[in-house]
């Protein structure tokens, strides 16, 4: 597949997405996107000890935005809470072995939604 | 597994008679048409004539109307560029319908910014002009109207019959688009008043790289190439003889096969489109008679369009999207990630213009391949949209409201 717009890391986080579904009484639960931009994720997050134990989207978007998703769960999974918050778009794109020009901002959706859901555990659980 | 080619709005295979035409002006025929005191000169002049011939005939008109361009674009571009300028000074308005190709669409940027005054006419829900649209739009500044003759993207024909004699009657010079439409359906000069009609070749079965506009005799148009005088002075530069030729083969074979084609097409089609019905929450677009034979376009609810074709063409089906995603991949950035347009003009709402897929049939294909689509498709559906959070809250309300 690597003949097609897409790496094949891409293409395997597309036709295979890692970590597909929810999380019941999830910590935090962060939403980016729009379905009228074209694309739209939903991160679930189960939080413990200050670790991301496990982690599970829904995304409606194109094959970079499925890839993008997929791939954020799998390189937060088992990270502190922080060292979640710092990763960047740039990573998940590296990660999947790079994006065409006009998908980066699907590696941007997939960053800003770890930070909402983040946003929304710290949330939660203030006070 | 047999791969099923749907896409044939972007792009035919050349028809291997077609290409048997233009085997010999590759190696043993490769002379100029302009420097003809000489055999091999005399040989592609006679060649390039009588394709030209060949071409008007597939529309119905004579062979000195016949330019000869490099494609679509290139032919959209002197339509609307040549005759702004040709209608001379005094008439800066223009008039084109809202789903017109880029080429169309783009060709406008310059004349705004020289201070030309464009009119941009709505299409209703199935993509069609209404004549009494552009009856109030023309003016007596009006130096062009252009209309499409059949939209790729929603297969959808327009009534340019009627508005051609509406421009008529006002004077204005009227430009038809029939790149999608051309050696498809019957388009003829003799009965459709249009002055300047664009064709392209590897839309029906012949080779890419070339095109046509036809000029009805008397309708001014300044050129927008400048050099020798090749192609009545209208199209500078040596024609692309294999190319020509086999544009001209191609139109032959549509002129007199393309009855038989859209019959098998359209069977083909009603084979997909009542397949199709199998598949929940899926709308179709475009006019539901006044369309492409064999051309079919929708949008699935939930379900995202390229991820959609690429799970497809994994399936060995390959169809095309009018969605921003697929069509832009090669864009520079993200600016060019725009819903597409005609679905915009139609009404289609903006969270589902990334979702609209194309089939378009061609010749070559047969029922077995509209059945290995129709066999993939459910299953694709149903497993984008458990990824998606929209049917996930789809879902939930429905439950909740029932």
């Amino acid at each position: 597949m690597a003949a097609g717009p897409y790496s094949e890391k891409v293409m395997d986080h597309f036709m295979n997405p890692r970590n597909v579904g929810e999380i019941d009484g999830a910590d935090g639960v962060g939403e980016v996107g729009n379905p009228a931009c074209g694309d739209m994720m939903r991160l679930y997050l189960k939080i413990e000890e200050g670790l991301v134990r496990d982690a599970k989207f829904r995304t409606f978007g194109c094959g970079a935005a499925i890839a993008s998703s997929s791939m954020l769960t799998e390189m937060i999974k088992g990270k502190t809470v922080e060292e979640a918050r710092a990763i960047t778009n740039q990573q998940v794109a590296e990660a999947l072995d790079g994006l065409p020009a006009v998908k980066i901002h699907c590696s941007v959706m997939a960053e800003q939604a770890v930070k909402s859901a983040l946003d929304d555990y710290v949330k939660k659980h203030a006070g | 597994m047999t791969k099923a080619f749907f896409d044939h709005i972007a792009t035919t295979p050349l028809d291997p008679r077609v290409f048997e035409a233009m085997r010999p002006y590759f190696l043993e025929w490769y002379g100029n048409p302009s420097s003809h005191i000489h055999s091999q000169g005399q040989a592609a002049l006679r060649a390039v004539d009588r394709a030209r011939a060949e071409v008007a005939a597939l529309i119905g008109a004579k062979a000195g109307e016949i330019v000869f361009t490099s494609g679509a674009t290139e032919s959209n571009n002197l339509a609307v560029l040549g005759a702004a300028e040709g209608a001379g000074t005094g008439k800066r308005h223009v008039v084109v319908s809202d789903v017109e190709h880029f080429s169309v669409m783009n060709a406008l940027i310059p004349l705004r910014n020289a201070g030309y005054e464009v009119t941009v006419l709505p299409v209703d829900g199935n993509g069609v002009v209404d004549p009494d649209a552009v009856r109030k739009a023309l003016r007596a500044d009006t130096a062009l109207l252009s209309v499409m003759h059949a939209n790729a993207e929603i297969g959808t024909i327009e009534p340019v019959g009627p508005i051609g004699r509406i421009a008529k009657e006002a004077g204005v010079t009227f430009h038809v688009d029939a790149t999608a439409s051309a050696g498809h359906i019957p388009m003829d000069v003799r009965e459709i008043p249009a002055d300047l009609v664009t064709l392209s070749a590897h839309n029906f079965y012949g080779p890419k790289g070339a095109g046509a506009l036809y000029l009805r005799e008397g309708t001014k148009v300044a050129p927008r190439t400048f050099g020798g005088f090749q192609e009545m002075g209208y199209r500078a530069g040596t024609e692309n003889v294999p190319a020509v030729v086999g544009m001209g083969a191609a139109a032959t074979l549509a002129g007199r096969e393309m009855g038989a084609w859209a019959e098998h097409l359209t069977r083909l089609g009603k084979t997909l489109w009542d397949g199709l019905a199998a598949i929940p929450m899926l709308h179709y677009t475009g006019h539901p008679s006044e369309r492409l034979p064999g051309h079919v376009s929708f949008w699935v609810e939930h379900v995202e369009g390229e991820s959609l074709l690429l799970f497809l063409d994994m399936k060995g089906v390959m169809a095309a999207s009018g969605s921003a995603c697929s069509s832009n991949l090669r864009g520079h950035d993200e600016e060019d990630l725009v819903a597409s347009p005609v679905l915009r003009a139609i009404g289609v709402p903006s969270d589902i213009c990334t979702g609209s897929i194309t089939f378009s049939l061609g010749k070559g294909n047969t029922a077995d391949e509209v059945r290995q689509a129709l066999d993939a498709l459910p299953d694709i559906v149903e497993r984008l949209r458990a990824m998606s959070p929209t049917y996930l809250d789809y879902q939930k309300r429905h439950v909740k409201g029932g």
